[in-house]
């Protein structure tokens, strides 16, 4: 068996976790150096699991396996194939900038640390699981310590109650962070109890004999089965990865977060619902998938143009980049729906994209928060001048957001867009492209009225620093790796697309 | 070496540069270090560009070398790499040309920029020339587009160089909007050939249509969406708002990206996918028509400005129309050698024109006049440039005018031809009241102090400029004259039209008439200025008003876009999220009455036993 490398990756945060908790107290250098250490082992591995991925060979590799439940078929079996590889790889990079983003977390950063790295390994956990109840238990570590992290953590903004439901939004505390943190869990566990029935399920339907993917790939489920299904894991990981009309707890979710939280959640987190869908959905009831495609791809182009929209009329910075993502969470969705090689590896590349992208810009924003104070977009203004470090990444990860070339964005998007175009459904490529002109609307607009222009005479607002230090660390690492994906696109896309074909082979959608 | 690797070093040299200048922070803060390493870059660029030429012009076949770029399951979905025939290697030396002059030029013009400013206008030029040789090398029109969009980001970054300036960083985002609204139709166009042909390959697109091979349907969607990106890229009508807020940016930049190159980028697509658009008469009648339009339009719109640079900027729209209306009459060739000589002469014109500003500090030309005596050098030029822009025999701009002209007869457009004649006309007219109001012209305000009073002028601000700015003039002005002597005395290629006899005459008279009519009335001012205004009063007021075009847009995207964004977001908040917060409140009201079960009294608790017991009961008793 060699040695375990997967689950090195995905324990390694966790044994990170228990040594703060156990040794660090009040010694918030170790703390962080713990964390520092746990999530860069993750990172080395991730990249060293890259290079010794068989190109050639594709499919699951790196298998490891350990019974737990025999009698019931439940193993501890962790592989990843191309898919599996280039996430891995994202959710070690965002979790180690991640880290180097909450260097300075002041109150508990104790507990604050240990719940992320605990959060990551649940992430690498999902990835990486063979076995669809191991599957789900790494699933529910991943999305529970949000709770938490949020309620104790996150910051609380204000939501003038308007509309004819305006009376419910005291009773239920729109704008604070425990009714976002509260907000965003149980929506994430109703849409667990889908999952948790369509996997049920499928299990039953083939025999109550194992729960490991592979051998529930090879049954051949009841069509009628397979629809249901389907639309359940849809609905089910559909929620986490933002999908109109459950995508409410994003926007509020991620504005009250801390910055590494969001960076982790909407960098990382949403996509282990999209790859839910793509995996499970797509992989065990692919004649659900076939049949509904329409449904999700026409959801997904709503969420293009409507989240891009909303992005628009956003006047707080972390709502901005929070409807963003709903709108590129829209492209992943768009992707997939396509059923074409190019529209699925558009769909996983995006992942990737809007993962490194959207993780940038929450880093950014902290950044902006902690020296002005404020994320009001229409009170800030010229700070080009004094912070020109930041405002440069900013306008990178800007141009990644509207799919301009040469960064990891455009890559994303084109693929999602030629797929588009050769799927069923045509006229997808047109919200496709209008929410892209939309998004270099809203972004630069932000860009400019913070960094460019008169400087604002705010006494609050003068004499501010530029990031330093530490904090450059997570910026530059995510902008060179945006650059590096849209320039090399090949070095995520080899592996993405060996996984690709097969899976429309199986589906009957490519010969 | 083999022309492949000359036009990679071409292409990677001023890369390089970028990426040295971007990421070595000390290097780019140190100012004119950065700026020498860049125009060592783009300088070798140059020489690699003109061998390259040199061994293209030698070879028939066009030579292509390519990379995988994307992957695909039956071969690369795309790949990147370079092809070139004389028709890119003449574009790259037009580029690699001007762009290291300008950079030469801005070494001294930027001057007074503190040394990170510096830096960073360097690092973004070398990035420029990078994109915009990528666009002119590409082999497909994916990597076309990649290297296009790049082209267009440099042109934001430049038009906003100033950032502080409100008006600096709105026109760079009303170009880079305006163009991208362009660009979503290029790409679409992109996306729509993929699956008709299968390939982006312009060699192999060029194959399928002589073979008969592409299918025509669905054709003309995708020429006229390739068409609506080089709309926007080339300012024209009704996209052409944004490149008269351009000259924002610093004049170099003007005269590299705005005039020169990059906006002649969508002409040259439009030159590269020629066959495409033969194959969908109607849209070429679309650029032709369209074209006219532009080029009569921005030729009205630049008699009425009063800023040198706006004049210049109008003009180029206005000779961007010129070179399309040509390839819309189906002679690209005719089209792309105007935007040659173009490029040569509307650089030195604006160059010029940065001389003067450089000078005066200012941009309007009320400001100036009378110059000739004080700077004799740099009016020495832009009358060469002027005489060039105007058609004048022997001077660049002579016989590609003529040979558009010529083309758009041949081609049968004649609406947009007399378009062109009346352009033609009012070119010259505009063009010569810049040089009698700058040059010649008694100041209108006499002893005006047009705020150089605080600068004594340490770099001669009362005389030619010194000689890092004299001699990029000095070059393109010669340059100007070589091609248009050669062209007019020497050169007779066969061509591809026959124009009738009466042609030239008629065009060189419309140039003729047009400086004359100037000179009587910004010289002598025997015609006043005041009576043609009135006269003209409607146009001119339509004209000064930019055809409300700039007004209409700013409705749109106030009054329609954003509001509509509000309305969304405000649905989103208070309508989807509302309802979910309703039936939270209602779980939680729900919550809160049961919760009164709960009192805590021990009575009640036994009451209720009680009760239940008594109700079992009864219900025992009724199904016993």
């Amino acid at each position: 068996m060699g040695f375990p490398i997967l689950s090195v990756i995905t324990w390694s945060p966790f044994v990170s976790a228990l040594i703060i908790m156990a040794f660090a107290r009040h010694r918030p250098t170790l703390v962080r150096m713990t964390g520092v250490v746990g999530s860069s082992l993750s990172l080395v591995l991730s990249i060293l699991l890259y290079f010794k991925y068989d190109h050639v060979a594709n499919g699951f590799q790196f298998h490891e396996f350990l019974p737990l439940v025999p009698s019931m078929g439940i193993n501890y079996n962790l592989a990843v194939d191309g898919w599996g590889l280039v996430l891995t790889l994202l959710t070690a990079i965002i979790l180690f900038a991640g880290s180097f983003a909450s260097w300075t977390v002041k109150t508990r950063g104790q507990e604050f640390y240990a719940l992320l790295l605990l959060l990551s390994t649940g992430v690498f956990g999902v990835f990486a699981s063979l076995d669809l109840f191991v599957f789900f238990l790494f699933y529910e570590i991943a999305v529970l310590p949000m709770y938490l992290l949020i309620a104790i953590w996150g910051s609380t903004g204000e939501v003038k109650p308007e509309g004819m439901f305006g009376w419910a939004f005291k009773r239920v505390g729109v704008g604070t962070k425990e009714y976002a943190a509260m907000k965003l869990t149980l929506y994430l566990l109703l849409g667990s109890a889908f999952i948790l029935v369509g996997m049920l399920a499928l299990y039953t339907a083939a025999g109550s004999t194992s729960f490991s993917f592979l051998d529930l790939q090879k049954v051949k489920f009841d069509p009628q089965l397979q629809s249901w299904v389907f639309l359940f894991f849809y609905v089910g990981f559909g929620v986490l990865a933002g999908i109109f009309p459950f995508h409410t707890w994003s926007p509020d979710g991620h504005a009250s977060a801390p910055t590494a939280v969001s960076m982790l959640h909407a960098g990382v987190l949403m996509k282990l619902g999209a790859y839910g869908v793509l995996r499970l959905g797509f992989g065990l009831t692919p004649d659900g998938a076939v049949q509904w495609a329409w449904l999700v791809g026409a959801i997904a182009c709503v969420n293009i143009v409507y989240g891009a929209l909303s992005a628009m009329s956003q006047k707080d910075l972390k709502y901005v980049v929070a409807y963003s993502s709903v709108s590129h969470m829209g492209v992943v969705m768009l992707g997939m729906a396509t059923l074409t090689e190019q529209g699925i590896n558009g769909s996983v590349f995006q992942m990737i994209a809007h993962g490194i992208m959207t993780g940038l810009f929450f880093a950014l924003v902290g950044l902006v928060y902690e020296k002005a104070h404020s994320r009001e977009i229409f009170k800030m203004g010229g700070f080009a001048t004094m912070m020109p470090g930041i405002s440069t990444a900013f306008a990178i990860g800007g141009f990644s957001s509207l799919g301009l070339p040469a960064t990891a964005g455009f890559v994303a998007e084109f693929l999602t867009f030629i797929g588009a175009w050769q799927s069923a459904h045509s006229w997808w490529l047109i919200p496709g492209v209008l929410g892209a002109f939309f998004t270099s609307i809203y972004v630069l607009r932000v860009v400019k009225q913070i960094f460019y222009g008169a400087k604002s005479t705010d006494p609050h607002f003068q004499d501010l620093p530029d990031a330093k230090g530490t904090e450059w660390v997570a910026i530059v690492v995510l902008v060179c790796i945006l650059v590096l994906f849209g320039v090399l696109p090949n070095l995520m896309l080899g592996p993405i697309d060996t996984t690709t074909v097969p899976l429309l082979v199986k589906m009957g959608v490519m010969r | 070496m083999n022309p492949v690797t000359l036009a990679i070093l071409a292409l990677l040299l001023p890369a390089g540069a970028f990426l040295l200048i971007g990421v070595l922070a000390p290097l780019r803060r140190s100012g004119r270090p950065a700026a020498f390493l860049s125009i060592a870059a783009v300088a070798t660029s140059l020489a690699a560009a003109i061998r390259t030429w040199q061994l293209a012009s030698g070879s028939v076949e066009p030579i292509r070398a390519a990379w995988n770029w994307l992957p695909g399951a039956n071969g690369p979905l795309a790949t990147v790499g370079v092809l070139i025939d004389p028709q890119s290697s003449l574009m790259l030396i037009l580029v690699t040309l001007v762009a290291t002059l300008v950079q030469i030029y801005s070494l001294e013009y930027l001057h007074d920029e503190p040394p990170a400013a510096f830096g960073r206008y360097y690092a973004y030029h070398s990035l420029f020339v990078f994109s915009m040789m990528g666009v002119v090398l590409s082999p497909n029109l994916l990597q076309l587009f990649v290297c296009w969009e790049l082209v267009g980001v440099c042109s934001y970054l430049l038009i906003g160089f100033w950032y502080r300036k409100p008006e600096a960083a709105r026109a760079a985002l009303k170009a880079f909007w305006t163009t991208k609204a362009g660009d979503v139709g290029l790409l679409i166009g992109i996306v729509l050939l993929y699956r008709l042909a299968g390939t982006w390959d312009i060699l192999e697109l060029e194959h399928m249509v002589k073979g008969g091979t592409l299918a025509t349907a669905g054709l003309g969607v995708i020429t006229f969406c390739l068409y609506l990106g080089a709309m926007g890229k080339s300012a024209q009508f009704p996209l052409h708002v944004w490149l008269p807020d351009a000259m924002e940016g610093p004049t170099p930049v003007s005269a590299l990206i705005h005039a020169a190159t990059m906006v002649t980028a969508g002409v040259y697509l439009l030159v590269r996918t020629e066959f495409l658009f033969h194959q969908t008469p109607q849209v070429l009648l679309l650029v032709g028509w369209i074209g006219g339009i532009t080029a009569l339009l921005a030729a009205i719109m630049a008699c009425v400005q009063t800023d040198i640079k706006k004049v210049l900027a109008y003009s180029t729209v206005s000779q961007l129309g010129y070179m399309m209306t040509a390839v819309g009459a189906g002679f690209a060739g005719a089209g792309f050698l105007h935007l040659l000589t173009h490029g040569v002469f509307k650089a030195l014109l604006f160059l010029g024109a940065g001389a003067v500003i450089h000078a005066v500090h200012s941009n309007e030309m009320h400001d100036m006049g009378g110059l000739f005596k004080r700077m004799p050098q740099v009016a020495t030029v832009f009358i060469i440039g002027t005489l060039s822009l105007a058609g004048v025999p022997a001077f660049a701009g002579f016989i590609s005018k003529e040979e558009v002209l010529g083309a758009t007869l041949a081609g049968g457009l004649t609406g947009p031809f007399v378009m062109l004649l009346t352009g033609a006309f009012l070119t010259a007219f505009y063009m010569s009241k810049v040089v009698f109001l700058v040059f010649f012209a008694a100041p209108a305000a006499p002893g005006h102090a047009h705020g150089h009073t605080h600068d004594d002028g340490h770099h001669g601000h009362h005389g030619d400029p010194p000689f890092l700015m004299a001699g990029p003039l000095w070059i393109l002005a010669i340059a100007a004259i070589v091609i248009g002597v050669y062209s007019t005395f020497f050169h007779h290629a066969e061509p591809e039209f026959a124009s009738p006899g009466w042609l030239t005459p008629v065009a060189v008279a419309m140039g003729l008439a047009g400086i004359v009519g100037a000179y009587l009335t910004y010289q002598t001012r025997t015609i006043s200025a005041d009576t043609l205004a009135s006269v003209f009063a409607p146009i001119r007021v339509a004209a000064v008003n930019k055809f409300w075009l700039d007004d209409l847009y700013l409705f749109i995207y106030r009054h329609i876009l954003l509001a509509f964004a509000r309305l969304i977001g405000w649905t989103d908040r208070y309508i989807v999220d509302g309802v979910l917060n309703v039936i939270s409140a209602w779980t939680l009201d729900g919550g809160d009455a049961l919760r009164r079960i709960q009192t805590g009294r021990v009575g009640d608790y036994i009451f209720a036993v009680a009760a239940g017991l008594l109700v079992l009961m009864l219900w025992m008793r009724g199904t016993l």
